[in-house]
């Protein structure tokens, strides 16, 4: 509900000459070389491992039926398959770059896995986050980035109804930057040959 | 077995059907949404001439005695359509509680108001620590000498900034979290003592956290036995919850077409998206979902008609609520995906019907809280059988 992404109109627009980036023609062979550098960040395994803290300190002080949310094994064992997943990627992105550092070559077409996971967890820790935060968070959250957050008298209201607005803003993830479809695609045909 | 509509059903399926393609399109609905109360007048009273409001009420109060196989069309029907109006909360909550544990005098003074359109209601049962819990009650309802003084706070009222009248849950006695004690009362809410602070849930309906200050009420505002009211709350959380089950079919249904409408039009690399084997299969388990969810909100609405054993009864609707909260997910989130970045917009009532799935994946009570209640519901049985 909030404003976040624009439709740009280029009318006749004039640029001079030494502008043009690297060839004429060959501005889909800078942009998958761009592409694969954007892939290696998709991954977002720092906002991660912060969202993932941030997880366990709500799900700490939320308690149901007297026990905290982080001692219900049943939402402990959601939060470890995240928790582990983010660190099996986090060694794969390493990995990754160690073999670029050696090898001197450019992020190859199975650095696409780094944002089908990374996207995955991303996902995976809002829906977490929706669910310690429970019915209170069911709120509308654009009155709260329109309004004044001084005057709102409950910043506890504004926290769980991030929560929300960002669950919603978070369906993106898995569809910007090349959906998990076309990142599928790039490892069966460029890393499989399939 | 007949799992088909009899004729009364269909009837009331086909008006509503014509009522939302003239009345309640996309548009329409947007308008309701920007206005200043979120929800239309108008179209509470045509849903009152299309006796939709009397449907699930007694014949005594000019109601058609139905039950909620009898809703499944209607709750479908605003699925589908994303009705913002407070139906559920008027005749699936608060009318319910007046017409399960209110006497003769409280029921003639309410109920046949709200079948003719003159009385939106609400529910104020909810709190902010209580979770999914029904008995996680604290606000309390202590005695005077005309009646009693309610004092404490409400949150999440769905259409409480609507409602003529709100049955609110409080304590009359015991310690929050204990089943006895729980006492209902039918407030007004422009009463001196209750204040309102309104907002909009992420499905954009009204709602609001309600503040009472040393409300005072008669004696005639208790519903029901003091104390004794759990057993009606869990009665009626479980009718809203089949409703819901109900509303959800009709919302699967609606992002399913669009999704496969979308696939057969939608071109990329030169041909039809919906081309590709993994969208097709993926497109399978959509529509997978809309079975099972159908026929789990078929099973529950049966259920809470029919069944007078509690315990078999709040199984039946735990379970329907898990492979419904499952199926509004998958459905949501693939639908979504699969429409790519058009999917994120407002403009697309898709994203919207997202909305209505997320949060009824999660009212009544979330996924945890179900697979735990069916567990510890079905050992019950399960002890209850071995015992005999």
């Amino acid at each position: 509900g909030s404003h976040e992404v624009n439709e740009v109109f280029l009318d006749n627009v004039r640029v001079p000459a030494e502008n043009l980036v690297h060839k004429e023609g060959q501005g889909w062979t800078v942009a998958k070389y761009l592409l694969g550098y954007e892939r290696l960040n998709s991954g977002r395994i720092a906002p991660s491992k912060r969202q993932l803290a941030r997880l366990k300190q709500l799900a700490s002080q939320v308690c149901d039926d007297g026990v905290p949310l982080l001692d219900d094994p049943r939402f402990r064992d959601a939060m470890t398959q995240v928790e582990v997943e983010l660190m099996a990627l986090e060694i794969t992105n390493l990995r990754f770059l160690d073999e670029m550092r050696r090898t001197g070559r450019p992020p190859g077409p199975e650095v696409s896995l780094l944002k089908l996971k990374g996207t995955a967890i991303q996902q995976g820790l809002a829906e977490l986050m929706m669910q310690a935060a429970g019915p209170l968070a069911l709120r509308e959250y654009v009155q709260y980035v329109q309004a004044d957050l001084a005057a709102q008298d409950d910043d506890a209201d504004a926290f769980l109804a991030a929560i929300t607005s960002r669950y919603l803003n978070q369906r993106k993830v898995t569809i910007y930057g090349g959906s998990d479809e076309i990142q599928r695609n790039i490892i069966a045909k460029m890393s499989l040959g399939l | 077995m007949n799992f088909d509509y009899n004729d009364e059903q269909r009837q009331f399926a086909d008006a509503l059907g014509r009522f939302v393609a003239k009345d309640y399109g996309f548009e329409a609905r947007k308008a309701i949404v920007a206005s200043a109360s979120g929800a239309s007048d108008s179209v509470w009273q045509t849903l009152a001439e299309l006796g939709v409001l009397a449907l699930p009420l007694a014949g005594e109060h000019g109601g058609f005695d139905g039950g909620a196989v009898d809703l499944m069309p209607v709750m479908e029907a605003f699925g589908d359509a994303l009705l913002v109006e407070p139906y559920l909360s008027t005749l699936g909550l608060a009318a319910q509680c007046i017409a399960r544990s209110g006497s003769a005098a409280q029921q003639a003074a309410i109920l046949p108001l709200v079948a003719s359109g003159e009385m939106k209601l609400a529910f104020a049962h909810a709190e902010r620590a209580a979770r999914y819990r029904p008995q996680s009650v604290a606000m309390r309802a202590v005695r005077s000498a005309t009646g009693w003084i309610l004092d404490g706070e409400k949150c999440m009222v769905l259409h409480g900034p609507l409602a003529n009248r709100v049955v609110v849950s409080a304590r009359t006695a015991g310690a929050a979290g204990e089943r006895d004690g729980i006492s209902l009362f039918l407030v007004d809410p422009a009463a001196p003592g209750v204040t309102h602070k309104p907002y909009r849930t992420v499905d954009e309906m009204p709602a609001a956290d309600m503040l009472f200050s040393q409300l005072a009420l008669d004696d005639d505002a208790l519903l029901g036995v003091a104390g004794g009211a759990l057993p009606v709350i869990e009665d009626v959380l479980d009718f809203a919850t089949a409703l819901v089950c109900a509303e959800a079919v009709g919302a699967i249904a609606y992002a399913n077409a669009q999704t496969l409408e979308y696939l057969k039009t939608r071109r990329q690399y030169r041909t039809t998206i919906g081309s590709f084997q993994a969208l097709q299969h993926r497109m399978v388990e959509m529509m997978i979902s809309h079975e099972q969810a159908r026929s789990m909100a078929c099973l529950v609405c049966v259920k809470v008609d029919t069944e007078t054993d509690p315990v078999a009864r709040s199984r039946i609707v735990s379970a329907a609520k898990i492979r419904i909260a499952q199926a509004c997910r998958l459905v949501a989130a693939e639908s979504v995906q699969m429409h790519g970045g058009i999917g994120m917009t407002d403009e697309l009532k898709l994203s919207h019907t997202f909305r209505r799935l997320m949060v009824i994946a999660r009212q009544f009570g979330d996924m945890d809280h179900h697979l735990a209640r069916f567990a510890q519901l079905d050992r019950s049985l399960m002890d209850r059988a071995i015992a005999l």
